[in-house]
């Protein structure tokens, strides 16, 4: 036997909340929330992407080492967005070159 | 040693190892498709945030119901696929074989329902480079957000595709018997990639779908 069991129960009580919160954001995008609307929608987002990843994905029961990789590709993929968008934010700061 | 002799590679000292080296490969190469997929995410931030209002209008000709409905084939697919790793984890056979069909079916309905909302989108002339026909008071940057739109659920539709491949031989081979309790990394790591492919559409719903929701 190699790998942690989960019990269907479990995933089952997962896929009841997934469900849940997929109608909970289809419902609060009909609100205008302005700028903390797409907050809420990334939020909600991210709470289903983590109980797909620790329950389905089993990485609650997983080694340090797969904490490691997929925390990685999280901390990459915050430099790629973090890094481009405040070039984006900062590109007024200075008048665009003339003349040539 | 007899009983697991034929389950482990002569490479690793036991199963547990066997084991581990193939789940941490797989999040390897989920990193990768992170990146990938990341650089989407990127792209449609730089030009969500330069016409805001121009991509919640554009976001409008979506229709929230049948991407919602969508959302819930597709988790549900999830949900067998995890229940096919469980019943590969205790030796069911029959049930591993149930549970990863009703996984590829489930998977071809979202795709099928992805087929017709590209079809509805090409009838009302709203792909570009392809056929695009700017309504009364749409604004030029609709172009852009359909082009996102067809593009990431396109790269995502391209991996469910693979995905849905990948089932299906792990299905002949789970009908051949090939796997059960102390060996079924194969089962495991297509079903880690077939969880990052509902991870990405979970993000992508509500930024395609649901972002002109309330005008």
């Amino acid at each position: 036997m190699t790998g942690h069991v989960v019990s269907p129960r479990l995933y089952l009580w997962i896929f009841a909340a997934l469900l849940v919160l997929t109608a909970v954001t289809t419902g609060a995008a009909r609100f205008d929330l302005g700028p903390l609307g797409v907050v809420v929608a990334l939020l909600i987002a991210a709470a289903k992407a983590s109980l797909v990843v620790l329950f389905f994905m089993h990485v609650r029961y997983s080694r340090p080492l797969v904490w490691i990789a997929a925390g990685a590709a999280l901390v990459w993929l915050g430099i790629m967005v973090g890094l481009t968008l405040t070039d984006y934010y900062s590109r007024p700061w200075s008048p665009a070159p003339r003349g040539w | 040693m007899s009983e697991t002799g034929a389950a482990l590679a002569h490479h690793f000292d036991d199963l547990e190892q066997q084991h581990d080296a193939a789940t941490l490969g797989m999040w390897v190469f989920l990193a990768t498709e992170v990146m990938f997929f990341g650089g989407l995410f990127t792209g449609y931030t730089v030009y969500r945030w330069q016409y805001p209002r121009d991509f919640a209008e554009a976001s409008r000709h979506l229709d929230t119901t049948v991407g919602a409905l969508n959302t819930a084939v597709l988790l549900a697919s999830s949900l067998t696929m995890a229940l096919a790793v469980h019943a590969a984890q205790t030796s069911r056979r029959r049930a591993l074989v149930g549970f990863l069909a009703a996984t590829i079916l489930l998977g071809s309905v979202f795709l099928g329902v992805k087929a017709y909302e590209y079809h509805d989108k090409y009838a009302h002339h709203l792909v570009p480079g392809l056929d695009f026909t700017y309504e009364p008071g749409a604004a030029r940057e609709f172009q852009i957000f359909f082009l996102f739109y067809f593009f990431m659920t396109g790269m995502h539709a391209l991996h469910m595709v693979i995905g849905i491949g990948l089932l299906g031989v792990i299905s002949y081979l789970a009908w051949r018997g090939r796997f059960g309790a102390e060996y079924y990394n194969p089962v495991e790591v297509t079903g880690l990639y077939w969880h990052f492919v509902d991870i990405i559409w979970i993000f992508l719903f509500p930024l395609l779908y649901l972002i002109g929701a309330h005008l």
